[in-house]
C-alpha cells in the first residue's frame, strides 16, 4: 500500500469520529417508537393460523371495527374457506343476509339502483358508501379499509448501522414477516394519556405506537376489553364456556390475527407447500452434490 | 471456443439428414456438451446458468401473471389482490415473480463482482463484458417498470421520482427536460397512461434481454471462459468437457440457489418489498420515505449524494456508464485479482463501498448519511478512474502458475500428457 501508517491512522481517526456522530433521525425526533414482537401462532416458518382465534377476531371486527371500517376485499364466502376462520356455511349465509351494510345493486328493470342483503359472494362492507361520505362523518379523517391493513403496515427498523446486518440475517433466518401484526397490536394497545407538554389537535387521541402520536381514531377496544367471548350474540352467558376471558390484550390480539389472515389468506397453504418445496430442494441438492463429487473424482481440480 | 473442432457425430439417419439441413443439434452439442471448460472453475461460475434460469422463470411466471393483470390505474391494484386471493395458486406465481426479480439481481451482482475479481472483462472478452453491462441496464429498466405495475404507493411515487429525474435536463436546454418527462408520462402527471405503457415495455424488454443473452453466450463461446487463474486454456489437460463436468456443477449451484429462492418465496415473500406498496396509489398522499427496491439503493445513494439535481443524475448514470470502459481502464497485465497483491485490497474496498451505498440509499438524505454517501460515491468513481489505471501500472503481480493444469496439480504437473479429466468423454458416463 502506498499509504503510510500515520496517514492511515489519521484517516481511521476521522472515520471513527464521523461514526460516533449521532444519526440525524435520532437527533431530530429524539423519539424511538419501539414495537415489541408478539408471539403469533402464524409467526415464523412453521406458523399457522389458529382457527378459534380467527373466529374470535372476526367477532371483535364485527362488534367494534365494523362501526367505521369495511373489508371490501374479503367476501363472506372467504369466512367459510379452509385456512381461515372456517365458520359454518349456513351460519355465514345468515350472517351475510343480516349484515346491516347492504349491497347496492342494479340498475333494475326500472333503471333504478336498489339495495339488497349480502350473499356469500358479496364483499364485507363498512358503513360508508364512499370515501366522501366517510370523511364527512369523521371530520375529514378516513377510516381505511382493513382487508390488507396488516400487510400495509410495518415496523421501521431503528437499530444502529452496525447491528443492521445481524438483525437482517436474524429476520431472514427466522422467517420474520409479522411486523405489520406487531404494529397493529401495538397501535390498538397504544392509547395513553398524552405526556405533559403535548397538546392534541381537535378530536385527536394520543397513541404511543402511531407515527407522530396523534391519531384521529378514538380508542377502539376499551381498557377492560370490548368483546366478551363467553356471551353469545344476544348477550346471554354461554353454558360451559372454556375459552379466553375478555380483556383488552385478548381482544386486540384476536382481531389482529383475524386481520392478518384477511391480508394473507393463503399463509397456511404457503407455509405447508413451502416445507415440501424445501425438503425436495435440500434432498435434490444433496444428491446432485454426491453425483457431482463422483463425476469430478476422475479429475483433480 | 472458436478454434474448437466439432465432435458432433450424428448416429441415426434422421439425425444425419437433419444435420445437413439445419445443424442446430451440432451447435448445441459443440456449445453445451463438448465445449471445453476450464477444469478449475469454482462455484462462482455457476451464476451464468443460474441467471439463465432466472430469466426463463421470470418470463414464464410473468406471462401467467399477465393473463390476470389489468394495466389500468383503476384496475391494477385490485387485479394484484385478485391474483393473490382468487386465482388458483396465484399467490405462488406472484411471489415467484416478485421474489424472482430480487433473486435475479442477487445473482447478477454476484456474477458482476466475480467478473471484476477475476478480470473477466479483459481482452479478449471486452465485447462479452459490454454485452453484460447492456443486459444489466435492460434488467434495471425492466425491474423498474415491473415495480410500477402493482400500482401501490411506492410504485406510484417511485415512478414519479425517477421519471422526474429527466426534468433536470432543463438545466442544459430549458424546456427539454420537461418535454422528455411529459413524453415519458404520456400526460402532465404520472397516470394510468404511464402505467399502461410501462406494462407494454415491461412485457417487451425481457425478450430484448433474451436476445442480448444469446449474444452474450455467443461471445463467451468465442472467447472461452475465464477461470480463477485468469490464464487462457493452453493444453488439452487444462479443460474438461462441459457435459457432464460443468453441467453437473451448475446443477448443484442452481439447486443450492433455489433453496434460498424458495425460502423467500414461501416464508418471506414480502421481506424484500415495501409495506407501502400494499396501499393503493394515491397522487394526493406522499409516503414519508420514498425508497426504491433494494437492488437500486446504491445508485439511489449516488444520485442523492450530489448536491445538484442534474449532477446527481449524471453521477447515477455515470456510475453504470463507467462499467462499459472497465476493459480499458484496468491496465494490469494479469487478469485474476488472486495474483494482484495491491489491487486485492481495493477490490474489497470497492465491494464494501457498494454495500455501504446500498445501506445509505435506504436512509433519509440528511446529516451524516449524506456525508458518507459522498465518501463512498467518491470512492466508487475513484476505483474505476484512478485505482484501476494506476494500480495496474505500478503493481508487481505475485508468482503465477504457468498453466491451469499446473495451478491444479502443482509445478511439474502441467504441460504434457492428458490427465484423466480430458479423456473422460461424456458418452463414457
Amino acid at each position: 500500500m502506498f499509504m503510510t501508517k500515520s496517514s492511515l491512522r489519521a484517516v481511521l481517526g476521522a472515520v471513527t469520529l464521523a461514526l460516533l456522530q449521532p444519526l440525524p433521525a435520532e437527533a431530530a425526533g429524539g423519539d424511538h417508537i419501539s414495537i415489541a414482537k408478539q408471539p403469533w401462532s402464524f409467526a415464523g416458518f412453521s406458523g399457522q393460523y389458529d382457527k378459534e382465534q380467527l373466529q374470535r377476531g372476526f367477532r371483535v371486527y364485527r362488534d367494534v371495527c365494523k362501526a367505521c371500517h369495511g373489508m371490501k376485499r374479503i367476501a363472506f364466502r372467504n369466512l367459510v374457506q379452509p385456512g381461515g376462520p372456517e365458520f359454518d356455511e349456513e351460519a355465514v349465509k345468515a350472517l351475510a343476509a343480516s349484515w346491516d351494510n347492504k349491497i347496492t345493486d342494479g340498475p333494475n328493470e326500472k333503471g333504478k339502483m336498489f339495495e339488497r342483503p349480502a350473499k356469500l359472494s358479496d364483499p364485507i362492507l363498512g358503513p360508508h358508501k364512499n370515501e366522501a361520505e366517510a370523511r364527512d362523518t369523521f371530520n375529514g379523517a378516513l377510516p381505511p379499509d382493513l382487508s390488507i391493513i396488516v400487510k400495509a403496515r410495518t415496523v421501521e427498523p431503528t437499530a444502529p448501522w452496525y447491528t443492521h446486518i445481524f438483525l437482517m440475517a436474524r429476520d431472514i433466518l427466522t422467517g420474520y414477516q409479522e411486523a405489520g401484526a406487531d404494529y397493529l397490536y401495538a397501535l390498538l394497545m397504544g392509547y395513553k394519556d398524552p405526556p405533559a407538554g403535548v397538546t392534541l389537535g381537535d378530536g385527536m387521541s394520543y397513541n404511543a405506537a402511531f407515527p407522530g402520536h396523534q391519531i384521529a381514531m378514538v380508542q377502539p377496544i376499551q381498557t377492560e376489553g370490548s368483546v366478551d367471548y363467553s356471551k353469545d350474540d344476544s348477550g346471554k352467558a354461554m353454558a360451559n364456556y372454556a375459552g379466553p376471558k375478555m380483556s383488552m390484550e385478548q381482544n386486540a390480539r384476536d382481531v389482529t390475527a383475524f386481520l392478518a389472515w384477511a391480508a394473507d389468506p393463503s399463509l397456511n397453504d404457503r407455509k405447508r407447500i413451502g416445507w415440501q418445496a424445501m425438503l425436495y430442494l435440500l434432498v435434490t441438492t444433496f444428491l446432485l452434490y454426491l453425483a457431482k463429487k463422483r463425476i469430478w473424482a476422475r479429475v483433480k481440480h | 471456443m472458436s478454434n474448437h473442432v466439432s465432435t458432433y457425430n450424428p448416429q441415426s439417419r434422421f439425425a444425419k439428414w437433419f444435420d445437413e439441413r439445419l445443424p442446430i443439434m451440432r451447435l448445441v452439442h459443440d456449445s453445451f456438451v463438448d465445449f471445453p471448460t476450464p477444469r478449475n472453475l469454482n462455484y462462482l461460475w455457476t451464476f451464468g446458468g443460474i441467471l439463465s434460469f432466472c430469466l426463463v422463470a421470470q418470463i414464464l411466471t410473468g406471462v401467467m401473471l399477465a393473463m390476470h393483470y389489468q394495466p389500468s390505474a383503476e384496475g391494477a391494484f385490485n387485479s394484484i389482490e385478485h391474483i393473490r386471493r382468487d386465482v388458483n395458486f396465484g399467490w405462488m406465481i406472484r411471489n415467484f415473480h416478485a421474489v424472482g426479480a430480487s433473486m435475479f439481481f442477487v445473482a447478477v451482482y454476484i456474477h458482476i463482482f466475480r467478473g471484476l475479481y477475476y478480470g473477466s472483462y479483459k481482452a479478449p472478452r471486452e465485447i462479452l463484458w459490454i454485452l453484460g453491462v447492456l443486459i444489466f441496464l435492460a434488467m434495471m429498466a425492466t425491474a423498474f417498470m415491473g415495480y410500477a405495475l402493482p400500482w401501490g404507493q411506492m410504485s406510484f411515487w417511485g415512478v414519479t421520482v425517477i421519471t422526474n429525474l429527466f426534468s433536470s435536463l432543463d438545466g442544459i436546454i430549458p424546456g427539454f427536460g420537461t418535454a422528455i418527462v411529459e413524453w415519458l408520462w404520456g400526460g402532465y402527471s404520472v397516470s394510468g397512461t404511464t402505467l399502461n405503457r410501462f406494462f407494454s415495455l415491461h412485457y417487451l424488454l425481457p425478450f430484448v434481454i433474451t436476445g442480448l443473452v444469446i449474444l452474450h453466450v455467443w461471445a463467451l463461446h468465442v472467447a472461452g471462459q475465464n477461470n480463477p487463474t485468469g490464464i487462457e486454456l493452453q493444453h488439452k489437460s487444462d479443460s474438461v468437457p462441459m457435459a457432464p463436468y460443468a453441467v453437473m456443477k451448475d446443477a448443484v449451484g442452481m439447486f443450492a440457489f433455489l433453496i434460498v429462492f424458495a425460502w423467500f418465496v414461501f416464508f418471506l415473500p414480502d421481506y424484500l418489498g415495501h409495506a407501502d406498496n400494499y396501499i393503493e396509489a394515491n397522487p394526493l398522499v406522499t409516503p414519508p420515505h420514498i425508497v426504491p427496491e433494494w437492488y437500486f439503493l446504491p445508485f439511489y445513494a449516488i444520485l442523492r449524494a450530489i448536491p445538484s439535481k442534474l449532477g446527481g443524475v449524471i453521477a447515477m448514470f455515470g456510475s453504470i456508464l463507467v462499467l462499459f470502459f472497465v476493459s480499458w481502464l484496468d491496465t494490469s497485465r494479469v487478469r485474476s485479482t488472486k495474483y494482484r497483491p495491491i489491487y486485492r485490497w481495493f477490490f474489497w474496498l470497492f465491494l464494501f463501498s457498494c454495500l455501504a451505498l446500498g445501506y445509505l440509499g435506504a436512509k433519509p438524505a440528511e446529516g451524516v448519511y449524506v456525508f458518507w454517501a459522498r465518501v463512498f460515491t467518491a470512492y466508487y468513481f475513484a476505483h474505476f478512474l484512478i485505482v484501476m489505471p494506476i494500480v495496474g501500472l505500478i503493481e508487481t503481480p505475485s508468482k503465477m502458475p504457468r498453466s491451469i493444469t499446473e495451478s491444479v496439480l502443482g509445478p511439474g504437473g502441467g504441460g504434457a500428457g492428458t490427465p484423466a479429466g480430458a479423456a473422460a468423454a461424456p458418452e463414457k458416463r
